[in-house]
């Protein structure tokens, strides 16, 4: 059974695209905790600890992915979660994303993602127990 | 992580993430899982079990966060668990109650965990044991379980919990709902959160009725609590019902039948256990078709196939 945690850190007024996320991971048969809105980056990397996920889903759409993916994947690496597959998606503009991907985030899905896409893009990546 | 053995020392000296990953392990029925609840359940025996149950929105995981924070303030470590229900059609779940638990949870004497109840029967009760053994030895004072609603797993894992203490919400629909439900026989401790509402008083005499005309003279009369979780008013309150109820275990002497009977539990299911091992080996073998054929038309009982499989484990050895 593959778990996700569905995160959104910062300051985002609104968690629809996330709910989105979650509701269709779940119809694929995951399993998936929600943690709500404003996550700081502590709380949303101790939830992933503790919930022992093995994907970890970041929703950002405030444009603060600058300040907040590096001290979430420096919290992933200081916990040594190394098999944690992380994504992001929300507003991320195009020369953001290979800084996100050389801090570790293994793929960023821009809005109007197809959600088939990300459902594809786990399964291939976390092997199933 | 590399085995079960290095994890079960994690645990025992309280490590997240070792808890965190065992707690896996159990919930994915792995045999790894397995050795380490046995491991550890010597190191169990100490933590008060509370289950929390109640109709689903009456405010259960806000409740977990408040009471948790009182525990705290008391100085005492509390392990959560939360098991919701998974899809029946896609398998999968969302699993929200972490949600309404974000003041507590970060703090390093709490310990929170989501469970899906992944529909299978017997299982669910399976992991719960293994998972409240597992933050048992971790050295959790409490540990709170809470469940949705009242089917026949949800009692299962109440069986498993000291205390079990039942959440309602004031609204006519609630009680009658819970009452059909049987979910008064299971409570210990009684609480009507959302008493900043209407009504409160009425859903309280509605469960105080139903109990009187339960039991006559009960050795544990259970409380009835009001309780505002999301301000946490009523807390402390409900901490000392809890302790008093703890108490009362401690001193007629049930806590040691109740270990008794857990311990007993974990001899029947490693016999389980072998027994399923046993049958998965014969499948592949040769001889099951016979036997099946056989029993199907009357010339063999199943009771004599089952002896004949432990008799060749005996010879094996
Ligand atoms: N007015 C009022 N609302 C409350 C109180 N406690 C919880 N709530 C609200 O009730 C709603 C449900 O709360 P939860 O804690 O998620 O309820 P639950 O029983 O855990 O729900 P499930 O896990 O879905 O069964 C939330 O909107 C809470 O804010 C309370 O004391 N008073
Ligand atoms: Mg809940």
């Amino acid at each position: 059974m593959i778990r996700v945690l569905v995160a959104k850190p910062g300051l985002d007024g609104h968690d629809r695209g996330a709910k989105v996320i979650a509701r269709a991971l779940r119809d694929a048969g995951m399993e998936v905790v929600y943690t709500g809105l404003h996550q700081t980056p502590e709380q949303v990397v101790d939830a992933a600890l503790s919930e022992d996920v093995d994907v970890l889903a970041l929703s950002i759409l405030s444009g603060a992915h600058p300040t907040l993916v590096p001290r979430i994947m420096e919290l992933v690496k200081e916990n040594h979660m190394d098999d944690l597959l992380v994504l992001l998606g929300g507003i991320i503009p195009e020369d953001d994303v290979d800084p996100m991907i050389n801090l570790g985030v293994a793929k960023v899905f821009g809005p109007g993602t197809d959600t088939n896409d990300i459902v594809a893009f786990i399964r291939g990546r976390v092997e199933v127990v | 992580m590399k085995d079960w053995d290095d994890i079960a020392q994690g645990i025992l000296k309280g490590q997240k993430r070792a808890i965190a990953r065992g707690l896996t392990w159990i919930e994915q029925g792995r045999n790894d899982g397995k050795q380490l609840a046995q491991k550890l359940f010597p190191h169990a025996g100490n933590a008060q079990v509370i289950g929390i149950t109640g109709a689903p929105g009456v405010g259960k995981s806000t409740l977990v966060n408040a009471l948790t924070l009182q525990l705290r303030s008391q100085g005492l470590r509390v392990g959560i668990l939360a098991v919701d229900p998974s899809s029946p059609f896609s398998g999968g779940a969302i699993l929200g109650d972490r949600i309404r638990m974000q003041d507590s949870v970060m703090d390093a004497g709490v310990y929170m965990r989501s469970f899906a109840s992944r529909g299978h029967l017997g299982g669910l009760s399976r992991a719960t044991f293994g998972a409240l053994t597992v933050l048992d030895a971790a050295g959790f004072d409490k540990i709170l379980v809470e469940t949705v609603g009242a089917g026949q797993s949800e009692v299962e894992i109440m069986q498993l919990a000291h205390t079990t203490m039942v959440v309602l919400a004031p609204g006519m629909g609630d009680d009658i709902q819970a009452i059909k439900a049987g979910i008064l026989e299971i409570g210990q401790v009684f609480v009507v959160n959302k008493a900043d509402r209407d009504g409160v008083d009425h859903t309280v005499r509605s469960i105080r009725s139903m109990l009187a005309l339960a039991s006559e003279h009960p050795a544990w009369m259970p409380p009835i609590l009001k309780t505002v979780a999301e301000d946490g008013r009523g807390m402390k309150e409900l901490a000392d019902a809890l302790e008093n109820h703890w108490q009362h275990l401690t001193d007629k002497g049930l806590l040691e039948r109740f270990r008794w009977g857990q311990t007993e539990h974990l001899i029947e299911q490693a016999m389980a256990d072998i027994g399923d091992r046993l049958v998965g080996r014969a499948r592949s073998g040769q001889e099951w078709s016979h036997w099946v054929a056989e029993v199907g038309t009357g010339t063999r009982e199943a009771e004599h196939v089952a002896e004949e499989l432990w008799r060749q484990e005996w010879r094996e050895d």
